[in-house]
């Protein structure tokens, strides 16, 4: 089998850039040493063009375009940091904060910062601004859903749906400020479809869907990101040899993520290796 | 297949192969990273054919489901084998260079025409026929398989009736062609391949071989057995004759998983001494008189395990194993110093590269390269070597590299050994769910909110006859012993089938019920075919109305 690598040339803030036909606007920044912030972007997802914080200018395209989903083409000229990029980024950031609570976004608050967000300027004495404000679902032991934390991207659906999973177990229900990730008819994660590989909470950016073991554990104050170390393994249960990372705290597993970018997982994995791993410290063996 | 134990293809390929044959797989829950490559097949516009007695989650993703009665699956591929044969699909360039045995074969299959597969088999004479002219018409193919095809007493041979199939076709040794059998747990591949089989050394290098004996004496510096020892099936056949007195059991719980297993404790019981290892009080160590606490293989310990694509793979200790557990590795050490042989304190890459030492196909995969590139499939021979996606490109070459062309196989259906009855007249097979793990010893330590726990899926209209409604409960008896559990009415299970899970030993132990019948070049015991009787306990219905849906068998030409 044979591929012909196409190359195709670019300028990206005035730097010529060469990568191969097909590649988006943001692995071509990224390959220029540009960083870009994104939302509803994920490496093992295919873009949909949710959340707009990725975007930049294209000399002759009227409005801005989301880098994540649009390939270079031929002698491009592309900004990444102009005022009007860093304008529209800034306000997106604001807007999502100001509705939203982005406190485990951890990734964004670096951006918010660099792009000098502030979310509340929307939110004056006479007119407070409207945020979502409800109760965290809890319904069974491995997952909570908490929606004042989440920002509509799409991509626990896209990893339920055709990216990952196959089991189309939630979509967005609603319009406008009620839309909302739902199951089938609103039913308890437990009646629905779900299969509960975990797959949507590997790819939430904002915490909104989390495992219920680090929801709990927050919630005790005793998750301590920075005293967390990652540990690389292959799960037990069965023979596909997925990779696992394992995350750890205080020797004790926490939490059980897997590499987006290898090839035998693409960073998803089922329920046994999401949560299977618990038989390892139960009071029994500790 | 065709001397090397591993599946011939990679998890890449079949994101790209045309055509999938899943054949007694529920891939979809009993491998499902595998299935995610599966379906990006699918979306790529594979077609695939699931056969599998039951209507399985994998199977509602096929293009057409098979739902053969149990254990009529060597009837079915020589049908296939026969209607490929017949329409003229078959590869004669592949077959005359590259193959052995085809006359033979051709005469064998003869038998099972189309119609005489519906009769055994109970798939539709059309359906069988499209599945063989698709895949044998197909650019490139994939037939994949589990337990459904190697828990039967001819396993061997239902497997050999795949690979017949793929040499038919010169569906393997190629891109995106190829035979897969995935493998059940993370190091079932690598176990054999690191020789812990009763005929092999490591590497697949066989001790009856007096060239392999002579390295591996020669690197131990003394003698080696020259005879294949025992597997597991002829373990209990030697304790029950006494030739066996003491056992040594790592990582494996016999007394939840062995078939027949009230007659496998039994056994165990009159063991005079009974050593088990594992990271948990398993049944088993319940019964032992020593138990060795071990380290958890892929949380706690440094290593290596090997994939279904045959990628070698490092596993990492993350925490520390707790009390006086200890690494395998030391255990057995230390084991063998009190028997007085000092084998030193070796790291795990030590280990490892004694056997690179020793096995060719093992020889380029540096303990860095593991590191550093995320895995490496065999063989890799030496360390220029990438490793390999696919086995078996030989087949293809002008000069077959020098080997002898793969031998056809004479395979004929014989069925389950045990028949149907008045007595016994429904059929229990046993599988995998979603969330459960083997005895559930590992799986029973999360609270899945999807436990299948105690049930026996039945046909509503088996029900429906037994006056029987969902959740009631029921006592099931097969020739050995009898379980009570509850029902669980499923129209996707063919009517005269049952099936259960065997995760929850200590809910059903469905291993009382199932059937000891081994398979003899194998070992392996028909779990996936007894005979059984369900009887409703009196006064506990749940009122629960059967549902008016006769069989899944409706479903069987979408």
């Amino acid at each position: 089998m044979t591929i012909t690598e196409v190359s195709v040339n670019l300028t990206i803030n005035g730097q010529a850039v060469s990568v191969p036909e097909g590649t988006s606007i943001h692995k071509a920044c990224e390959s220029a040493g540009i960083e870009t912030p994104t939302l509803c972007w994920a490496e093992n997802l295919t873009p949909v063009n949710a959340c707009r914080v990725c975007v930049v200018e294209v000399e002759g395209s009227r409005a801005l375009v989301p880098s994540c989903a649009r390939a270079v083409e031929d002698q491009m000229v592309v900004q990444t940091d102009s005022p009007r990029v860093r304008h529209s980024r800034k306000m997106v950031l604001e807007f999502l904060g100001s509705s939203v609570d982005l406190s485990q976004a951890t990734d964004l608050a670096e951006w918010m910062r660099h792009y000098g967000a502030d979310p509340d300027r929307y939110d004056q004495p006479d007119l407070p601004a409207e945020r979502i404000s409800e109760e965290p679902k809890i319904q069974d032991d491995l997952y909570i859903r908490d929606y004042d934390k989440c920002v509509l991207c799409y991509k626990c659906v896209e990893a339920c749906g055709d990216d990952a999973q196959h089991t189309f177990a939630i979509a967005v229900s609603g319009r406008g400020f009620d839309a909302r990730i739902s199951t089938e008819f609103d039913t308890v994660l437990p009646d629905s479809a779900c299969v509960y590989c975990g797959n949507c909470i590997g790819v939430c950016p904002t915490g909104a869907i989390q495992f219920k073991t680090e929801f709990d554990m927050r919630a005790a104050g005793e998750w301590r990101p920075d005293e967390q170390e990652v540990t690389t393994t292959v799960c037990s249960f069965c023979g596909v040899g997925c990779n696992l990372e394992l995350h750890t705290q205080d020797d004790r597993i926490v939490k059980v993520t897997s590499p987006a970018d290898h090839s035998v997982t693409h960073g998803h994995l089922c329920i046994k290796g999401r949560f299977g791993w618990q038989y390892v410290q139960p009071p029994t063996r500790r | 297949m065709f001397g090397a134990g591993g599946g011939t293809s990679s998890y890449t390929e079949v994101e790209q192969t045309d055509v999938v044959l899943l054949w007694g797989s529920n891939a979809r829950e009993a491998h499902p990273i595998y299935f995610h490559h599966l379906l990006k097949g699918l979306d790529n516009g594979a077609r695939m054919y699931a056969v599998d007695p039951r209507r399985t989650s994998s199977a509602k993703f096929a293009d057409a489901w098979l739902g053969l009665n149990v254990g009529t699956d060597i009837a079915l591929a020589n049908a296939v084998g026969r209607e490929i044969i017949a329409a003229g699909l078959h590869d004669t360039d592949f077959i005359a260079h590259s193959t052995q045995g085809f006359d033979d074969y051709e005469a064998a299959v003869e038998q099972y025409t189309l119609d005489r597969a519906e009769e055994i088999t109970g798939v539709p004479a059309h359906a069988i026929a499209e599945m063989a002219h698709d895949y044998a018409s197909a650019d490139t193919a994939q037939i994949l398989w589990t337990l459904g095809i190697t828990e039967h007493h001819n396993a061997v041979e239902n497997v050999l009736s795949l690979c017949n199939l793929a040499l038919l076709t010169g569906h393997v040794g190629r891109w995106g062609s190829g035979l897969v059998p995935l493998r059940g747990q993370n190091n079932v591949q690598g176990g054999g391949d690191m020789g812990a089989l009763p005929n092999k050394f490591p590497g697949f290098q066989d001790v009856e071989d007096p060239v392999s004996l002579a390295k591996f004496e020669t690197a131990y510096n003394m003698s080696l057995p020259d005879k294949p020892g025992l597997h597991l099936t002829l373990m209990f056949e030697a304790m029950e004759q006494g030739a066996i007195k003491g056992l040594y059991v790592i990582g494996e719980n016999p007394a939840d998983s062995e078939a027949d297993v009230a007659h496998a404790r039994k056994l165990l019981d009159g063991l005079d001494i009974l050593v088990v290892q594992d990271i948990l009080m398993t049944r088993t160590a319940e019964m032992a008189d020593v138990v060795l606490p071990a380290a958890v293989g892929w949380a706690e310990s440094e290593g290596t395990v090997t994939s279904s694509e045959r990628r070698v793979q490092r596993v990492r200790a993350a925490v520390p194993p707790p009390g006086e557990a200890r690494q395998d590795t030391d255990i057995i050490g230390d084991l063998a110093k009190r028997l007085g042989v000092d084998w030193g304190d070796p790291t795990p890459e030590d280990l490892w590269d004694e056997l690179r030492s020793l096995s060719p196909m093992h020889a380029g995969m540096s303990w860095d390269r593991l590191e550093s590139e995320g895995g490496l499939q065999w063989p890799c021979m030496d360390e220029d070597d990438p490793g390999s996606i696919f086995l078996h490109g030989w087949l293809w070459a002008d000069d077959l590299e020098g080997r002898d062309p793969a031998p056809f196989s004479v395979c004929h259906h014989e069925g389950p050994k045990e028949q149907l009855s008045d007595e016994f007249p429904l059929r229990l097979t046993t599988g995998r769910a979603l969330d459960s793990y083997n005895t559930g010893v590992q799986s029973g330590g999360y609270a899945s909110p999807i436990r299948y726990g105690d049930g026996i899926d039945m046909n509503p209209a088996d029900a429906r006859q037994l006056g029987i409604c969902d959740g009631d409960r029921v006592r099931m008896c097969s020739p050995r012993g009898s379980v009570e559990t509850c029902v669980r009415i499923q129209p996707d299970i063919p009517r005269g089938l049952t099936f259960t899970t065997f995760h929850f030993p200590e809910l059903v132990d469905i291993n009382q019920l199932t059937n000891p019948e081994w398979d003899l070049r194998s070992g392996t015991a028909e779990f996936k075919a007894a005979a059984v009787r369900i009887e409703r306990m009196a006064s506990t219905h749940v009122n629960n109305p059967v549902p008016d849906v006769d069989s899944a068998t409706e479903f069987a030409d979408g």
